[in-house]
């Protein structure tokens, strides 16, 4: 039995409350797009922000080392940075380090070094285990035994860029107009109750997953807990955590679908559910049983990204914004329009959709037929309406 | 014998109000008020008051006032006046002495030292007037996850029996013989209305109220009175009482003055006899053995019913909450030190036991630490006064709570402590026909769904104000918990942080 007292914290007062500017923008065509169009778009939101946090996750960035998983870290010292290297040095086979392109930006003041290694999992050293649940221990392990260093991307071919700044100053300062990717999401960041640090801002991920979060979640007292239960320590200091450890635990190890579990995160009202034919309310009366200490309380909006597929969603009434805009086979997610008709004024179509229901891009395959209660589809690059 | 016990209350009569109409004779059931005919005078019998204030709100002049007997002894906080005329009472009898209600006495009532927190600027309030605001929760086992069928995504788990409630206050066990069938039908019908359950108590279920089975927990107990078949397929949810945190290790005894032959026919034991239920089940001598009777019950009614265990909060409730959990029990009820009783030994009652707030905090943490939380949910009883002690029990981790004594102030009960006599002036606690008829099951059965709905609209604007719409996001959530003038020990235990931290 674990005694949960000594684990993170015994009052888990690790919740930040902060306010945010989020933007998504997706090729579901799969084609790639340079950083400048999404930086636009963020630098616009500049008054939801404050300064002191601001990201961006990219997909399909990697593409000559798709194998790979990539992690940036982020070093306060050479020191903590020896230290870290030879730890990935005996857990993994290191295939290319290099130091990330940065260039000077104004208020970018005090940046922390940021290197990015290329790893490949030796399988001598992860017998018992999936080659991603032993990754995901190693980034467990360096953000919360070693001092100094902090691994904020580790996922294959992706990454994510991030820092204490104003967003577009983020991207200036990591030369994102250099990167190329079919998938980025972006966040500016208002922390209203904590110092900025540089592994605070978002997007948080874990493996190829990244969310970025707009809102305050005030279950998080009972969200923390259930996720304790299943090995989940939230360290991070930051409410967004649970966001991204719920969608681990349903996604990959509960097995669930993004639809399925939107519903969980953002569940319809008992009234509603009432309503609707017998299968499916039977499975949302089941899911609101068993996960209801995983429903998010308060005001959210997130984006959530994983490799070929993006979603977006608030809470199920509604306190954070969220528009959608379509062009194409491009899928745009924004806290507000104005952003999006920015770098795309000629929308196909704009719309805010309902609280909880969930927005999905998936890239263009064959014979994506998904069950979705109750939403407005989006479906694959060719069949976007 | 010449008692050494003065009275304990003065009836002050203002005869400038009395009319001499004898209502204050009728309603004392205690013969406190009495007419003496030669002088055509309404008096009093003020040893036999007990302060119950039936005469007060019934004297159509408002002629009375019931007043403490200040009785000055010597100050001595040792030898206090209910020490020494517990001593007096024992003295002049020689018995145990007996008391009704749940521990009285002074221990710290730890909601009082719970505060809740609300929604200011980064997260915003929800007004419960525009916005729906959810209280229904699901008692029963819940499984670790969901599984889909793949193909169609429907469900594939098959979730163990659960039960519904509309609002998160179920009235606890009373049972038929220890208070009167109008009493029951109340309880019965206001559950109904309010989409939530009552409890029959270890007495069995008239047959005149089968029809509320859908909103009815029907005990076995250890005297297994009027248990049967079909009062099992009755219930909506079958509870096995361990033990009652006014009595905790100790058994019950109805006198048989109050088994009347309708109390003998539900009950099924003989007109007159007393109905004692031993202290142990004689069937449960281990937590092995709980699991037989648990799964026994559950094989008797098919498993399409959640199965309840009851236990009494004592020092060591987390461990064998883990046990009754393991055992195969979907819900766990804790019942508290103050939970009330219709008769108990008042030395039990004083001291034995420990306060729900503290069982439910280590409870929940040892069922959280043990991964085994989901798998029954826990009903706490024993003190819960508002809605606000239910939220606060709700946010300690609680799916529900009991309210047995809350439901009898409803009714009229003023906790004077008198239940064991029988002799209930408001009609409750008794089966002497002249007085069960005092509790109307129309007018009872209302006073009750009213209490249940100001509560439930207070819950709302709590959950509200909290910023939650569901009850679910408060269940647990200790962060929306401080404590005031707690101890760091104190605090640890209930898992809260101090006030300002």
């Amino acid at each position: 039995m674990r005694d949960l007292t000594e684990i993170s914290n015994p009052y888990s007062d690790g919740k930040i409350i902060d306010s945010c500017s989020i933007f998504g923008m997706m090729d579901t065509s799969g084609k790639c797009f340079s950083g400048k169009d999404i930086t636009k778009a963020i630098g616009n939101m500049h008054f939801r922000g404050n300064g002191l946090g601001g990201g961006f996750a990219i997909y399909g960035l990697y593409p000559e080392y798709a194998d790979y998983y990539a992690f940036h870290i982020m070093y306060l010292s050479k020191d903590s940075q020896n230290q870290v290297e030879s730890f990935l040095k005996e857990n993994f086979h290191v295939v290319v380090t290099d130091e990330i392109p940065t260039q000077p930006t104004p208020a970018i003041i005090n940046p922390p070094l940021v290197w990015r290694y290329f790893l490949e999992v030796d399988m001598g050293k992860c017998v018992l285990q999936e080659p991603d649940d032993y990754v995901t221990e190693k980034v467990m392990q360096i953000n919360t035994c070693m001092d100094g260093a902090f691994v904020f991307s580790s996922g294959k071919n992706m990454g994510v860029f991030k820092g204490v700044g104003y967003p577009e100053e983020i991207a200036e300062y990591f030369c994102l107009n250099d990167y190329q990717g079919y998938l980025w999401t972006s966040h500016g960041r208002f922390p209203t109750n904590t110092r900025g640090w540089w592994g605070g801002a978002h997007p948080f991920n874990i493996l190829d997953w990244t969310v970025v979060h707009n809102g305050e979640i005030s279950s998080y007292g009972i969200n923390y807990r259930c996720l304790e239960q299943f090995g989940y320590l939230c360290t991070m200091q930051t409410d967004t955590e649970v966001v991204a450890y719920i969608i681990d635990l349903l996604m990959r190890k509960h097995g669930l679908p993004i639809e399925i579990v939107a519903k969980i995160m953002a569940p319809p009202f008992w009234d509603d559910i009432e309503r609707l034919p017998q299968d499916e309310r039977e499975l949302l009366i089941a899911l609101r049983q068993v996960y209801s200490s995983m429903l998010l309380n308060g005001p959210f909006t997130i984006i959530i990204a994983h490799q070929g597929e993006m979603i977006g969603f608030t809470d199920r009434i509604r306190l954070r914004p969220l528009t959608v805009g379509v062009k194409g086979s491009m899928l745009y997610l924004s806290s507000e329009e104005a952003s999006i008709r920015l770098i795309s004024p000629d929308l196909d179509k704009a719309w805010i959709p309902m609280g909880g229901e969930p927005i999905i891009g998936r890239l263009a395959t064959e014979n994506q037929k998904q069950f979705i209660t109750g939403v407005t589809e989006v479906r694959t690059g060719n069949k976007l309406r | 014998m010449k008692t050494y016990i003065p009275n304990k209350f003065i009836v002050d009569r203002d005869p400038e109000r009395c009319i001499q109409c004898q209502v204050c004779v009728n309603q004392c059931s205690f013969d406190a008020n009495y007419y003496d005919a030669e002088d055509d005078e309404v008096k009093s019998r003020e040893e036999n008051c007990v302060g119950c204030h039936r005469c007060v709100v019934f004297c159509p002049t408002q002629a009375l006032t019931i007043r403490k007997n200040p009785l000055d002894y010597r100050e001595n906080f040792n030898w206090r006046p209910e020490v020494i005329e517990d001593i007096l009472k024992q003295a002049e009898s020689g018995a145990m002495i007996l008391t009704g209600m749940g521990n009285d006495k002074g221990y710290r009532v730890y909601w009082d030292h719970l505060v809740l927190n609300a929604s200011q600027v980064t997260n915003p309030s929800i007004d419960p007037l525009r916005e729906p605001m959810e209280l229904t929760t699901y008692l029963g086992s819940k499984p670790d996850k969901v599984e889909l069928d793949s193909n169609n995504l429907k469900l594939k788990t098959k979730l163990a029996p659960q039960v519904k409630l509309d609002i998160p206050v179920i009235f606890a066990a009373m049972s038929y013989g220890a208070v009167s069938i109008n009493v029951h039908e109340s309880l019965a019908r206001a559950a109904t209305e309010a989409g939530t359950l009552w409890n029959t108590g270890e007495g069995g279920l008239h047959s005149k109220l089968y029809k509320y089975g859908a909103n009815t927990i029907v005990q076995v107990a250890s005297g297994r009175f009027g248990v049967h078949q079909n009062y099992l397929d009755a219930g909506s949810i079958v509870e096995i009482k361990i033990g009652q945190g006014a009595k905790p290790g100790i058994g019950g005894h109805l006198p048989g003055e109050k088994v009347s032959s309708e109390v003998s026919l539900t009950r099924m034991i003989p007109q007159g006899t007393d109905a004692l239920s031993p202290a142990p089940q004689h069937d449960i001598y281990s937590i092995e053995d709980l699991a037989q009777l648990v799964y026994s019950l559950k094989e008797a009614t098919n498993y399409e019913k959640p199965i309840s265990v009851k236990i009494a909060a004592v020092h060591n409730s987390a461990a064998i909450a883990s046990g009754m959990v393991r055992a195969g029990a979907d819900i766990i009820v804790l019942d508290g030190f103050r939970g009330g009783t219709g008769a108990t030994p008042k030395i039990i009652r004083d001291n034995v036991g420990i306060p729900i707030e503290l069982a439910l905090a280590s409870v929940d943490s040892r069922l959280r630490a043990e991964g085994i939380r989901n798998r029954a949910s826990i009903v706490v009883s024993g003190g819960i006064r508002n809605s606000g002690d239910v939220a606060k029990a709700i946010a300690l981790g609680a799916d529900a709570v009991y309210i047995g004594t809350a439901a009898l102030v409803a009714l009229g009960c003023t906790l004077c402590q008198q239940c064991h006599t029988g002799k209930c002036a408001w009609g409750i606690c008794t089966n002497n026909l002249t007085l069960t008829k005092r509790i109307n099951p129309d007018i009872g059965s209302r006073r009750l769904a009213n209490l249940l709905r100001g509560w439930s609209l207070e819950l709302k604007d709590i959950l509200g104000g909290m910023g939650l719409n569901a009850l679910e996001s408060l269940r647990g959530n200790r962060l929306s918990l401080r404590g005031i003038g707690l101890t760091d020990t104190e605090l640890k235990i209930l898992g809260v942080k101090m006030a300002g931290d």
